[in-house]
């Protein structure tokens, strides 16, 4: 799946501006924003059902723009909380759509209602269900497809913990089977847990589009240390060839200082040679809430801070064969 | 984005069977069958002959100012023709809006659209399933009013020969077949106002809005066709189409009135479907 310059304004709004995206073959994609950043707005566009004012997307290569519904050929999901009718059961509601697809989709109905543990709710009507019971029955109807790509916007919103589990299972599940998943959240728990792929969108554009380890990575080699003496301890660091961004520790207390792994022994050396005791030496990994936020929330600036380390980072591990910059694009 | 970009070969793998109109018009109806909204239409197309019928029984006067006003206690078969002549005022724009008024917002209202519109049917398909089953609804509603006005009157006032507009006697399997014809011509303006319905629903997204909006439409064109300096109007007005049938009850025939109503109401018809169309297949799905 591909989305290019993806481009929707709405008045003076622009609620989605010049949108990538690329979901290759097995990904797990994540993507990520705020409320109002433009996920569910690009999903619609993905699925055909709101035209854009530039740009296009192509799923398996074709264009929903171009070839209408059978674009969707192979792709299933929903966008928001899945909407059914009220009046009628699971099942029938299964039934309308099964139709609508055609292709033997009716066939599948029994096994999609119990993947996702519907069966004996199935003959209630719809208006009855909880909303996990919306959210599973939604994900129910996608499985009617019998898809490759499944685009699903924020499936665990608004259940309770038990039911985001068993939906964080779920899609385990299917992506195990070897299904490509779309999935738009903002729980980050959910996705560090599922996705091998993030975007990262804030104001209708992408901040980050990657790899999750690799924007895991670009904030490795921030350490924090406290010391006997802080002062001293800064300065002797401040010496030190391999280090650098030497500062007071955001915490309040001890310093903070990039550097390479291998760098961090001659620090400690060199302060147990200046006789300072080290109390604290500890990594500073950012979580991806704490990475989700400097990038929706810090403006346009903050990005290319994140970028900076991630080429030395990940240029000092030497473990990736392509380039840090080719799958980290950090747009600003 | 250009069609020159999608090579054609890519279109040719993804030809199948697939699902058509008929398979959204089925589950049109079968959702209709599901709603309570669809038997108080029926149920006032089944009650309101009964109502005449009771009023007719339990007073001795008649409305002896229509036309079939005079037989009413003559015949069963004048019963649903006088019906029809005082349900084009209300009752029919009612039943028909009922459901064409609706049938599009519904899907706005309970947020459906998007659940339909990703699988592998075609706008232009659900357009079609939905305009065919508000359509039928309307035509099934005028038939279970003619069927039991002629039916429980019939009981009552046995199935005489009928009087004709033109003052001859008709016998009652002749009449039979002229109130069927007098029915199919009664459904060509009601084609008119389910397209005026179907285009509110479409465009307002709101089923109170598109249901008031044709009976207001309806209403409308009642008033002008009584206003005397808009005399040169009535012959293009959709309520009037509501009198051709009348044509047919006379002898010999009178077609040119079934042959106005026609174009007439194809005229209101056409342009609301058409436009209802093109919005629904242009427009952007953003809600639900």
């Amino acid at each position: 799946m591909q989305a290019r310059g993806l481009v929707k304004r709405y008045g003076r709004i622009t609620a989605v501006d010049h949108v990538d995206l690329t979901v290759s073959r097995g990904d797990v994609y994540g993507y990520l924003g705020p409320n109002g950043a433009g996920k569910t707005t690009s999903l619609r566009m993905l699925l055909g059902l709101i035209g854009p004012d530039g740009g296009s997307a192509q799923l398996f290569g074709r264009d929903p723009l171009v070839e209408g519904v059978r674009a969707l050929d192979g792709v299933a999901g929903f966008v928001e909380a899945p909407r059914f009718y009220p009046y009628l059961s699971g099942r029938r509601n299964l039934e309308l759509v099964a139709a609508l697809d055609g292709d033997g989709a009716a066939g599948r109905i029994d096994a999609a209602l119990d993947t996702v543990d519907l069966a004996d709710r199935a003959r209630d009507k719809v208006g009855g269900y909880s909303h996990g019971m919306r959210q599973r029955l939604g994900i129910a109807g996608a499985l009617l497809r019998d898809p490759r790509l499944l685009l699903l916007d924020e499936p665990a919103t608004g259940l309770d913990p038990a039911g985001m589990r068993d939906m964080r299972r779920l899609v385990h599940r299917l992506a195990a089977q070897g299904m490509t998943v779309l999935l738009s959240s903002h729980l980050m728990a959910e996705v560090e847990e599922l996705c091998n792929r993030v975007a990262i969108v804030s104001d209708g554009r992408v901040r980050y589009e990657g790899s999750l380890h690799e924007l895991l990575e670009t904030t490795a080699g921030r350490y924090e240390l406290r010391t006997t003496d802080d002062a001293r301890a800064s300065e002797i660091a401040g010496g030190l060839a391999g280090l650098s961004a030497v500062a007071p520790a955001p915490t309040g207390s001890g310093i903070a200082f990039s550097a390479a792994e291998q760098v961090v022994p001659v620090l400690s050396l060199a302060l147990a040679e200046a006789g300072i005791g080290i109390s604290a030496l500890v990594p500073r990994t950012a979580t991806l809430e704490e990475l989700f936020f400097r990038m929706t929330e810090g403006g346009e600036a903050r990005p290319a801070e994140i970028a900076a380390p991630d080429e030395t980072a990940a240029a000092d591990a030497g473990d990736t064969s392509t380039s840090p910059a080719e799958h980290a694009q950090v747009r600003t | 984005m250009s069609a020159a970009t999608a090579p054609a070969a890519r279109r040719v793998t993804g030809s199948r069977g697939g699902p058509g109109v008929g398979t959204v018009y089925r589950w049109e109806l079968r959702k209709l069958r599901a709603q309570k909204r669809t038997y108080l239409g029926l149920g006032a197309a089944a009650a309101v002959p009964l109502i005449f019928i009771t009023a007719l029984l339990t007073g001795s006067g008649g409305p002896d100012d229509v036309p079939f006003g005079r037989y009413v206690r003559e015949t069963g078969l004048a019963i649903p023709l006088v019906g029809l002549l005082f349900s084009s005022v209300w009752l029919f724009p009612l039943i028909t809006s009922l459901v064409a008024g609706d049938i599009v917002s519904s899907e706005d209202n309970h947020g459906t659209l998007k659940t339909i519109l990703t699988r592998s049917t075609e706008r232009w398909q659900i357009f079609a399933g939905k305009l065919l089953a508000a359509l039928s609804y309307a035509f099934v509603a005028l038939a279970v009013f003619v069927l039991v006005g002629l039916g429980v009157g019939g009981l009552i006032w046995g199935f005489d020969p009928l009087t004709t507009l033109s003052g001859t006697q008709v016998s009652a399997g002749r009449g039979s077949v002229l109130i069927g014809a007098a029915t199919l011509a009664y459904f060509l303006p009601m084609v008119g106002i389910a397209g005026i319905a179907i285009l509110l629903s479409t465009v307002t997204r709101n089923s109170a809005a598109a249901i008031v909006g044709t009976l207001i439409a309806s209403f409308v064109m009642q008033l002008l066709g009584v206003i005397n300096a808009l005399e040169w109007l009535r012959p293009y007005l959709l309520s009037m189409q509501f009198d051709a049938w009348q044509g047919l009850l006379r002898e010999p025939a009178d077609w040119a009135p079934i042959v106005r109503a026609a174009w007439v109401s194809a005229l209101y018809a056409v342009p609301a479907i058409g436009w209802a169309f093109v919005s629904f297949v242009r427009r952007d799905v953003a809600g639900g």
